[in-house]
């Protein structure tokens, strides 16, 4: 098939980008969308020119680094799917397509597609942890967890930490990120006990961070590769009360 | 050079606990006078990084993704193992010890393993502890699950995201020392040489892949954990990035390298498409405990799965393995998927793969039970293939997985250069010639969490008086000139073919001549073939850019030039191995069934390679492994 790309350049933070256009005209259906990249990556470096640099690495929807906005939408046209796992038998013969980075203040661009987004690392420093060492912990099965709690645990811990659900936002918000970690570590009782500190210094340094507020549109949770659901904003805005009202 | 395990004198059962008792520690005042090097944030760094900081170690910790939680420990869907008996069903530290060591064709140390199997436990509880949601039963004890080359439930998982969970735990106690100030993390950096000064490991070379600049990194141990490389094969299960520079590296400055030719080839992986695929996806091993394998019986069938009636297919597995069937352990299952497909039998377009059938488990216990255990794995199959397994059986193939070689250590867990430590997948440890499902993550985790922590301060002990060398050391100049020279070497080749071109053309000759099955005939053309293509590569190679800015084409291109040279002593360990055992098989050492034949007279031994410069073979060092505590015997799962 033929495929029409239009794909942001940037050389750095610094540089005004700007969409060039490309053309495939071989291009299998059975390729994933990466593997369409590789593709033009290959033709672009034996013309001598740069590749187009992109972010990725497990190219099996887990580790999360991949992240584009494909078509203006994060991760492109499929629910439920990271880049890597996005194939060309989604498009049309003779498409075009819109690939860019994913946009917010607290990502800034790297070069083309590639974003830094450590502000989510930060947002994990401040406190998304079981403050546990290692050494001597009790006995897994003296801590009894139901079932339904421990799934309910999973959902939230599923989070890829992608940043789509950011580039997604209209305020730029990280509070899917934020609460899917709030919610796993406070559904739990290992994590119960610092559960109200975790939130009130998690929620400050999104903030910090220059991630916007969250105004309950729900379009990260439409986009979130890994369907994590906006329940997890309502109970981080729960915790954050409840740690507010208690807070000596 | 006699290699010198330093195994502890003693019964097996208590050998771990007397090193603890008397290996030597450092005052907690004295700990912040000896800086660690951690390469790699996986579950083996990661854990290692964390549990040194919290000790009071100044940790220095390295990844060349973005985020440490980006690690390729990351993908591991199964489980890790842990001898817990929670199911009441005869487990115990002893049995798991024997099916790992059997499972690995007795080409591992029995201290090992035996201490592989004994710090399990621990691990559990400590993964819990940091909030770890594994699967739990109706009352709220742990649940498990049984996996490839055992009798017993002995795993413990997190639905098909085991290797997230576990890693995002070991990530969040990594990144708890980060905001303490005790680990300063320099994410996307790559390691790219070892500075080793008065003969010790005592610092690294990095590129900053952000910036390009090449920076020193001083300290009293260096420790490496950046997983395996079977990305040497360009098509595997591994994350692009994959590689295995710097365990190479290190090689290259002194450490001896184990057993590279063992790599393991996982049954359970989704089959090539295509000329530009990149990557193959690996589907959980659980799926085998419900899912038959079989193909026609037909060779050449053209019907679709569906379409073939019971009586015409050939469940091979349970026909030749009849007490483990499809639980057969990896090297088997891959083997006998291999010799179905190249005799005719294989399915799909391009004729490369089996069937995983779940229909008769979807019979038995319904369809929603099988959606409960394995959806996951289930709609991941549906969003690459766009194909739907709860109707028709899915179609597997074996494809490269994990490095059973790597770096030699001494069960202290360091290499032959004092001070280098290696951890995780990074080490040949543990395993021996073959790996069991869902030990993978329990060796990265145990070797960081549980074991590093002691035989590091062990040696750390004795550095804390000596004088402290700094990146002002000239050994520090020197390598970071030959750093740079190579950097630039690459960028001024301008040829007119990719990294990746060569990358490809050596996955596919190891993968025919040192993959699955290998015969001295093959390997000797792949050594030669090996020559031809790095001339090639040295001669024709383009990367775009300099090497001062972002340039991914460079990092590719120093990772397959260490390819390169990985895949010839690779071929060279496969060739001097005159027998087969586990993952190596040798197509002149069989069975009249066609069973893998062991020579425990003459190889019962670890291959420990040095390094003698690029134009000369490589000289071995066999470390002779002897068998205290249990009887060899022939690896029979049928």
């Amino acid at each position: 098939m033929k495929i029409h790309l239009k794909i942001w350049r940037q050389k750095d933070a610094k540089t005004k980008g700007k969409l060039v256009d490309y053309m495939l005209d071989q291009v299998d259906h059975h390729m994933s969308f990466l593997e369409m990249m590789d593709t033009l990556n290959e033709q672009l470096i034996l013309k001598g020119e740069m590749p187009v640099e992109f972010d990725h690495d497990c190219r099996e929807g887990i580790c999360g680094t991949c992240g584009m906005m494909i078509n203006g939408q994060a991760h492109g046209p499929v629910p439920g799917l990271t880049a890597c796992q996005l194939h060309m038998r989604e498009f049309e013969d003779g498409a075009t397509i819109y690939v860019e980075p994913f946009r917010a203040t607290a990502f800034p661009i790297k070069r083309d597609l590639k974003v830094d987004r450590s502000a989510f690392d930060r947002i994990i420093q401040a406190g998304g942890f079981i403050t546990a060492n290692t050494g001597q912990p009790v006995e897994a099965n003296t801590l009894l967890i139901t079932h339904e709690i421990a799934e309910s645990a999973f959902d939230s811990a599923a989070c890829i930490g992608c940043g789509a659900c950011v580039a997604t936002c209209k305020n730029s918000s990280a509070a899917l990120f934020t609460s899917a970690k709030i919610s796993h570590l406070a559904k739990i009782p290992q994590g119960e006990k610092e559960a109200a500190k975790r939130v009130l210094k998690m929620v400050s340094r999104m903030d910090e961070e220059g991630f916007g507020h969250c105004s309950n549109t729900e379009a990260c949770e439409v986009e979130c590769p890994q369907g994590i659901s906006v329940l997890n904003i309502a109970r981080m805005n729960w915790e954050y009360t409840k740690a507010n009202l208690l807070k000596d | 050079m006699e290699l010198d395990a330093k195994i502890p004198a003693g019964p097996l059962e208590t050998k771990w606990s007397q090193y603890k008792v008397q290996a030597k520690l450092v005052n907690p005042a004295n700990r912040k006078k000896l800086p660690v090097i951690v390469v790699g944030t996986g579950l083996a760094g990661a854990s290692a990084a964390a549990s040194l900081a919290e000790q009071g170690y100044p940790v220095t910790s390295f990844c060349f993704q973005d985020s440490a939680r980006r690690a390729h420990s990351v993908a591991a869907q199964g489980g890790v193992n842990a001898a817990k008996n929670y199911q009441n069903d005869g487990d115990s530290v002893y049995r798991m010890f024997y099916d790992t060591l059997k499972g690995g064709d007795f080409r591992a140390r029995e201290a090992n393993v035996y201490r592989l199997a004994e710090c399990s436990l621990n691990l559990i509880d400590q993964a819990v502890a940091q909030g770890v949601p594994f699967a739990r039963e109706y009352g709220g004890y742990l649940s498990n699950r049984s996996f490839g080359g055992v009798q017993v439930s002995r795993t413990f998982y997190a639905r098909g995201q085991t290797g997230q969970q576990l890693l995002l735990g070991a990530y969040q106690a990594l990144m708890r020392q980060v905001s303490l100030g005790k680990v300063t993390l320099h994410s996307r950096h790559e390691m790219l040489d070892l500075v080793v000064a008065e003969g010790k490991a005592k610092g690294i070379i990095a590129r900053n892949l952000d910036s390009g600049l090449i920076e020193r990194f001083a300290a009293e141990a260096v420790v490496i954990a950046t997983g395996g490389f079977g990305k040497i094969y360009y098509l595997s299960t591994l994350a692009m990035g994959c590689n295995g520079s710097a365990i190479w590296r290190a090689h290259k400055r002194g450490a001896l390298m184990a057993c590279p030719s063992w790599t393991q080839i996982h049954p359970t992986s989704l089959p090539q498409s295509g000329d530009y695929q990149s990557k193959l996806t690996l589907m959980s091993e659980s799926l085998r405990n419900d899912g038959r394998i079989w193909v026609p019986k037909l060779p050449d069938e053209q019907r679709a799965a569906n379409d073939i009636p019971e009586q015409e297919r050939d469940y091979y597995l349970e026909r030749r393995y009849p007490s483990f069937g499809n639980l057969a352990p990896r090297d088997i299952s891959s083997r006998a998927a291999k010799e179905r497909i190249d005799a005719g039998f294989g399915v799909g377009a391009q004729r490369n793969a089996v069937y995983l059938d779940f229909s008769k488990a979807i019979k038995e216990q319904g369809k929603e039970k099988i959606k409960e255990k394995y959806g996951n794995l289930f709609s991941m199959y549906k969003k690459i293939t766009a194909d739907d397994a709860y109707a028709a059986p899915m179609k597997i193939s074996p494809a490269a997985h994990f490095s059973m070689g790597g770096l030699w250590v001494d069960y202290e867990l360091m290499t032959t250069i004092p001070g280098l430590f290696a951890i995780g997948e990074a080490n040949f440890a543990d395993h021996g010639a073959n790996r069991l499902g869902a030990n993978s993550l329990l060796q990265a985790c145990v070797d960081g969490y549980f074991i590093l922590p002691y035989t590091l301060a062990n040696y750390l002990s004795g550095e804390l008086k000596k004088e402290k060398i700094t990146t002002a050391h000239p050994e520090f100049d020197r390598i970071e000139r030959e750093v740079i020279t190579q950097l630039a070497g690459l960028c001024e080749i301008k040829g007119t073919k990719t990294a990746d071109y060569f990358h490809k053309k050596l996955g596919k000759l190891l993968y025919d001549k040192c993959g699955l099955s290998r015969s001295a005939e093959g390997l000797t053309e792949a050594i030669e073939g090996i020559k031809v293509l790095r001339a090639a590569f040295y001669k024709d190679l383009i990367v775009p850019g300099t090497a001062d800015e972002i340039n991914s084409e460079l990092e590719k291109a120093g990772r397959v030039a260490d390819y390169l040279e990985i895949a010839e002593l690779m071929c060279h360990d496969a060739l001097s191995r005159e027998e087969s055992c586990g993952a190596h098989f040798r197509e002149e050492y069989q069975t009249a069934d066609g069973e893998a034949l062991r020579d425990d007279e003459n190889y019962c031994y670890v291959s420990a390679w040095e390094w003698k410069g690029k134009d000369s073979l490589p000289l071995l060092h066999p470390e002779h492994l002897k068998f205290e505590f249990i009887k060899l015997s022939v690896r029979s799962y049928s």
